[in-house]
């Protein structure tokens, strides 16, 4: 299995080579690859897969696209 | 019933005019329309409300029309819109409405401007550092376009005067930078029952989503704030002009479609961009 994983913002910078097709086990959640990327709890503030909003937990299917943002406050 | 002088001193101004396609409108210069405020002792904005009701349209709006009608243009300058933040997102968003023609603007900021504002806030000027950027803002505005009545509050909007410094705006725009903060302003626009376009930036990323009244809101986006974290990664990153000025005119825009009524509105959705790539997308925060 595989998705599609797109960081921002200041996480862009943990982003994987591999990002566009990075593999992931069946049953991987958002919180294990939060996780396995090393991005604080507190950082993954926005989750959306394919466009849509999900929490930490929500368990990845193949060809999920899987976008995470931090906080951002600035005017 | 005699038709009031104030009429016949407009058509006597106007003039046909014709559109870069060829059609025609009914013009009423600025130069006409500020001496005929000033005989007549009123605001331009209600001359120019006058004309536009004789379907004259004020010739500064000419390239609006037509994806504006004149209708649309009247609705706008009988409107008040609230900017919470005169900062990079509220200089441009005041901007882009005092040109499309919003007829009166609460314009709330507490802070003076410093030379690290420079990089993007569009008040902000070699000549007006240390200075209010509300003050600034109303004066920049007067100039730009004199039919918009600019209140200009210098004070940090907090839960004892928010009601009170939205006042009778129709919408607010929210262009603060404290997470907090943006909280105590959607509660008072709740209370008041007023639209309210919310927008993040942080670097060459941003964020934007209207929320009206009875909608969710920005708690499930900013979440539970402790006291350390009234401010995102923007403090890490910085805040780019291109991506203050580019969200700045997409808040506009939502600011501008709620005056009209108009659908389309990025309600329960969540705009993100990140003009690095560049990489558009709009979420479903349902």
């Amino acid at each position: 299995m595989q998705i599609q994983l797109k960081l921002f913002a200041t996480l862009r910078a943990l982003t994987p080579d591999n990002a566009d097709s990075y593999p992931i086990a069946p049953g991987t959640t958002v919180g294990d690859i939060v996780a396995h990327l090393e991005i604080p709890v507190k950082e993954a503030k926005l989750i959306f897969i394919n466009g849509i909003r999900k929490p930490l937990d929500t368990p990845l299917v193949d060809g999920d696209r899987l976008g995470i943002f931090p906080p951002v406050g600035g005017g | 019933m005699a038709t009031p002088p104030l009429t016949d001193d407009i058509r006597a101004r106007t003039v046909k005019r014709q559109r870069p396609d060829g059609s025609h409108y009914q013009s009423l210069s600025l130069a006409d329309a500020l001496d005929l405020a000033r005989r007549t002792g009123g605001h331009i904005r209600a001359l120019e409300i006058e004309a536009l009701k004789l379907k004259v349209l004020p010739e500064r709006y000419a390239r609006n029309t037509q994806t504006l009608s004149l209708t649309d243009q009247q609705t706008l300058a009988e409107s008040c819109a609230g900017i919470v933040g005169a900062g990079g997102l509220g200089g441009t968003v005041a901007e882009v409405l005092a040109r499309i023609g919003v007829g009166r603007l609460r314009l709330i900021d507490g802070d003076c401007f410093e030379e690290h504002n420079l990089n993007r806030q569009r008040f902000a000027h070699t000549g007006n550092l240390g200075q209010s950027k509300a003050r600034s803002g109303k004066m920049q505005i007067d100039l730009i376009n004199p039919a918009v009545e600019v209140v200009d509050l210098a004070v940090y909007l907090d839960a004892s005067n928010a009601d009170e410094l939205i006042g009778d705006a129709d919408v607010v725009i929210d262009c603060l930078d404290q997470l907090d903060a943006r909280l105590v302003l959607q509660q008072a626009c709740r209370h008041r029952k007023v639209p309210l376009v919310s927008a993040a930036v942080a670097g060459t990323s941003g964020q934007l989503t209207v929320i009206f009244p009875q909608d969710a809101g920005l708690e499930s986006l900013i979440g539970d704030i402790e006291a350390d974290e009234t401010r995102g990664v923007e403090t890490r990153l910085g805040n780019l002009p291109f991506a203050v000025s580019t969200l700045a005119s997409l808040e506009a825009a939502e600011a501008v479609k709620i005056l009209l009524g108009q659908d389309g509105l990025l309600r329960n959705r969540l705009l993100i961009f990140d003009l690095a790539e560049p990489y558009f997308e709009i979420i479903d925060l349902a």
